[in-house]
C-alpha cells in the first residue's frame, strides 16, 4: 500500500519534470521558458521529496524534506525574477506573438541608462542603482 | 515488480532523458540567460535524483545534499543575473 503510494507520487513528480524539460526545449522565448522552470519543475521535485519522506517514515527525515521543499519554494521565484529582469535589461527579444509588454520603454539598455525608468514603474531601482 | 525495480528502471531513466533534453538547450541556447535557466533547472533535477537515490540506497543522509544543491543553484543564478546586469554596453 505504502509502496503504491510512493510509486504514484514519484511517477507524477517525474512526469512534471519531463514536461518541464520538453517545455524548456520547445518554448520559443526565454520568458516562457522561465515560467516552465519555476512552476513545473518545482512541483515535480517537491513530489519526489515527499515520496522520499513517506518511504523513510521518520521525524528527522520528514523535517529535512520540509526544509528542502520550503527552501525551493522560497528561492525559485526569486531567482526566476532576477534572471528574467537581467534578460529584459540586456535586451532579449520577446516572441513575436507576445502582444503585451508592460515594461516597454522602462529600461533603456541601449542608451546606457538601464535601471532608470522613464515611466515610474519601479521606484526602488532608481534609488538603488548608482 | 517491486518498488526498487520501478524506481530503478522507470523513474531514473525518465529523469535522465529530461536531463539530456535540458542539456541540449544548454548547448544551443541562443543567449546567456537561456543557459543560466538551463543550469538552474539541471540543479533542480539533481535534487530530485538525489531524493530517488536516497530511497534506493536506504540512506536518508543524501537529502542533505539536496539542500546543498538548492543553495548552490540559487546563489549561482543570483550571481549570474547580477553580473549580467552590470556588464558594459557593447
Amino acid at each position: 500500500m505504502i509502496d503504491t503510494l510512493i510509486a504514484i507520487l514519484a511517477s507524477i513528480g517525474t512526469l512534471f519534470i519531463l514536461f518541464a524539460a520538453i517545455g524548456m526545449l520547445r518554448m520559443p522565448d526565454i520568458y516562457l521558458r522561465l515560467a516552465v522552470t519555476t512552476k513545473a519543475a518545482t512541483l515535480g521535485v517537491g513530489l519526489l521529496l515527499v515520496s522520499a519522506a513517506i518511504y523513510f517514515n521518520d521525524l528527522s527525515t520528514t523535517t529535512r524534506v520540509f526544509a528542502v521543499i520550503l527552501f525551493i519554494l522560497l528561492t525559485a521565484p526569486v531567482s526566476a525574477h532576477l534572471i528574467g529582469r537581467a534578460a529584459y535589461i540586456i535586451g532579449n527579444k520577446m516572441w513575436e506573438k507576445t502582444h503585451t509588454d508592460e515594461l516597454e520603454g522602462g529600461y533603456e539598455w541601449h542608451s546606457g541608462k538601464y535601471g532608470a525608468p522613464k515611466k515610474p514603474i519601479d521606484q526602488e531601482i532608481e534609488e538603488g542603482e548608482d | 515488480m517491486s518498488l526498487e525495480d520501478y524506481l530503478y528502471f522507470v523513474i531514473l531513466p525518465v529523469l535522465a532523458i529530461s536531463v539530456i533534453l535540458i542539456f541540449i538547450r544548454l548547448l544551443k541556447g541562443p543567449s546567456i540567460p537561456d543557459r543560466v535557466v538551463a543550469v538552474d533547472l539541471l540543479v533542480t533535477i539533481g535534487i530530485g535524483m538525489t531524493a530517488v537515490y536516497s530511497i534506493l540506497s536506504g540512506h536518508s543522509t543524501f537529502l542533505d545534499i539536496g539542500l546543498l544543491f538548492g543553495l548552490i543553484g540559487f546563489l549561482g543564478t543570483v550571481a549570474y543575473s547580477s553580473y549580467l546586469e552590470k556588464q558594459k554596453k557593447k
